[in-house]
């Protein structure tokens, strides 16, 4: 049985440009099919899931969400039965960026896209697909690179300009009235649209800090980030369950409602 | 001097071993006694004033190199006082000798010859030091205009926008030179005034909306269908001078954090108008767009560019219009930002 054509997905939101590396991966890869092209990072995600392809090229800067959320939203959504793409990011200039893809899990190539760098992106991709088989341990790879990555600064993550002081009270307006929450009763913290949840064992109250710069002010040993929406206070948690499609749900202590764990987060739970 | 310096505490002491051996070697030399004792009386005086002045230095001035005033006096007496007792000490048990002091002139002369030399070391160490502390500031004070002057090109030059413009004329080369060429033209332009905007004071407003073309010209042609643009500026105001490139860093926050980020993009308006202010005629410059908006922008978004950008326009106004320039950022009410530089129309032209 011989292997049909790999596909490829481009998410660039330069429209010149999407069209030119569509170009160049046909004379530097014609077998590949290029079955989508699209300008922004919600398409990237829906499309990808919609036509599974077996390479995704991700601009890291994209209208809707980076690239980066993009990669790690799909690596959530994506069917357990089919293999997770191989992914190649495309960047114009992120030094952080280009340092964080040292490791190498996931490709990267630089705009403009020269057509030497783009034949080693093309070979080492063929090797990937060529060799299927450890298809678990790339998946662990990329999805710790995708962690680091999502961690630099200047990526996703603001460059923390100063370490804040440590949050021991949360603020929450209901109302005409401001309750005063203290961070040791928090059970969890969820992100809603605009707003984020906080959980305690009792009572929900609602706040306008974005997740990502409450995490700042939290002890990261205190807090875990079990989901790009969630932070859950570890001791909270009673139990950690894998349903039949692998994904992992926790059981808090005093909490009734279930929380699921992002496959990005997953190596946070091993048995000791 | 930044805490304890032990290579410049050995180096003092040294120095002043030298300086010591000298006064013996003139004081035997004119025939004030044996250079042995000379030289017995002069290193103990010598070193242990040093002793005594450079750990004091050390211990009631750690940092900044000697203390101020009043106490910088009294160590040095007391390191002299102090090393004239025990130095004499130190040479009569060398020589043997009972009477109190080495040569024939008397306790008075050696007094004198003690305390000039130790106000004159000291008084070198002194002045070295103080040059040595200025230089380092001088120092640290020029790598930081470097590094101030640095960060205002890069975020002029921002290489995120200079290398996805690069990409895309790599790719007009090939299918559309002419649209290369022009695209090209803009670069060239964009790139001119920013690196001449250091030097000129001001240009014209009609030169400003040019460049503001120039940039958003090869925004459009990266951004394609998704960038819409207008720049409004009425005749009459074509020739008002205003600071080169002040209107830049706000057109390139409102694509950054406006269009870039919103799916279908939007447009983005330049308009120059004048109003009546309390002490005349105002000049209005407007960069309203149709994006993301303010609410939605984290206020500390990913990169660098966006609060250096406000800071700076505001910091170039402070320093060329004082308090009568403003620079407002507003939530327009049909979503978008709208941020506006007001200031004297009078107060431009010098």
């Amino acid at each position: 049985m011989t292997a049909p054509a790999p596909r490829a997905l481009i998410a660039e939101d330069e429209p010149l440009l999407a069209a030119a590396l569509q170009h160049a991966l046909a004379q530097a890869w014609p077998d590949l099919q290029v079955v989508a092209t699209v300008g922004d990072g919600l398409s990237a995600v829906r499309e990808a899931l919609a036509l599974r392809p077996e390479v995704l090229f991700f601009d890291i800067r994209m209208p809707g969400q980076s690239g980066l959320n993009a990669a790690a939203e799909l690596a959530d959504a994506w069917p357990a039965d089919t293999p997770f793409p191989a992914l190649v990011f495309v960047t114009a200039y992120d030094q952080y960026a280009v340092q964080a893809f040292e490791t190498q899990a996931v490709d990267y190539l630089l705009k403009p896209v020269q057509s030497a760098r783009l034949q080693r992106t093309v070979q080492k991709l063929q090797q990937t697909l060529t060799h299927q088989a450890p298809a678990a341990t790339d998946f662990e790879a990329t999805m710790a690179q995708l962690r680091h990555l999502l961690a630099a600064p200047g990526i996703a993550a603001p460059a923390p300009a100063s370490t804040p002081a440590p949050l021991t009270v949360i603020q929450a307006s209901s109302g005409n009235q401001i309750h005063l929450v203290p961070v040791a009763e928090v059970l969890y913290f969820e992100a809603a649209d605009k707003y984020v949840r906080v959980l305690t064992a009792g009572r929900e109250y609602l706040i306008r800090t974005p997740l990502k710069e409450l995490a700042a002010q939290l002890d990261a040993h205190e807090f875990w980030q079990v989901h790009r929406g969630t932070l859950v206070r570890a001791s909270a948690i009673a139990s950690v369950t894998r349903d039949e499609a692998g994904r992992l749900h926790l059981a808090l202590h005093q909490r009734p409602e279930p929380l699921a764990v992002s496959r990005l987060y997953a190596h946070l739970f091993k048995a000791m | 001097m930044p805490h304890f310096d032990a290579r410049s505490l050995l180096r003092h002491g040294l120095t002043t071993a030298v300086f010591c051996c000298a006064i013996a070697l003139a004081l035997t030399v004119s025939g004030q006694g044996a250079w042995d004792v000379q030289l017995a009386y002069s290193l103990g005086i010598g070193l242990v004033s040093w002793l005594v002045i450079d750990l004091g230095r050390v211990l009631l001035a750690p940092g900044t190199g000697w203390p101020h005033g009043w106490r910088g006096g009294v160590l040095i007496a007391a390191g002299i006082a102090t090393g004239y007792v025990l130095g004499s000490v130190i040479g009569n048990a060398y020589s043997g000798s009972t009477q109190h002091l080495p040569h024939q002139h008397g306790a008075m002369s050696a007094l004198v010859i003690t305390i000039a030399a130790g106000a004159g070391i000291s008084f070198f160490f002194y002045s070295q030091s103080q040059a040595r502390h200025l230089q380092a500031h001088m120092a640290q004070a020029q790598r930081d205009a470097a590094e101030a002057r640095l960060k205002l090109l890069e975020a002029q030059l921002e290489p995120h926008m200079l290398f996805n413009t690069l990409a895309n004329l790599r790719v007009l080369v090939a299918t559309d030179p002419p649209r290369a060429q022009a695209m090209l033209d803009h670069l060239i332009a964009y790139l001119r005034a920013t690196l001449s905007a250091s030097r000129a004071t001001t240009h014209p407003l009609a030169d400003e909306f040019e460049r503001l073309r120039d940039y958003l010209e090869l925004m459009a042609v990266r951004m394609g269908p998704r960038l819409a643009y207008q720049l409004d500026l009425p005749e009459g105001l074509r020739g008002v001078d205003v600071p080169p490139l002040l209107l830049q860093p706000l057109v390139e926050n409102a694509i950054r954090h406006g269009l870039e980020p919103q799916v279908q993009g939007g447009r983005i308006t330049v308009r120059a108008s004048t109003r009546p202010g309390p002490t005349g005629t105002l000049l209005v410059l407007e960069v309203h767009d149709t994006g993301a908006g303010l609410a939605t922008a984290p206020p500390a978004s990913d990169a660098p560019g966006s609060h250096f950008g406000l800071a700076q326009v505001r910091e170039r106004l402070a320093t060329l219009y004082g308090t009568t320039a403003t620079l407002d950022l507003i939530a327009a009410s049909a979503g978008g930002t709208s941020a506006t530089v007001t200031f004297s129309l009078k107060s431009v032209t010098p």
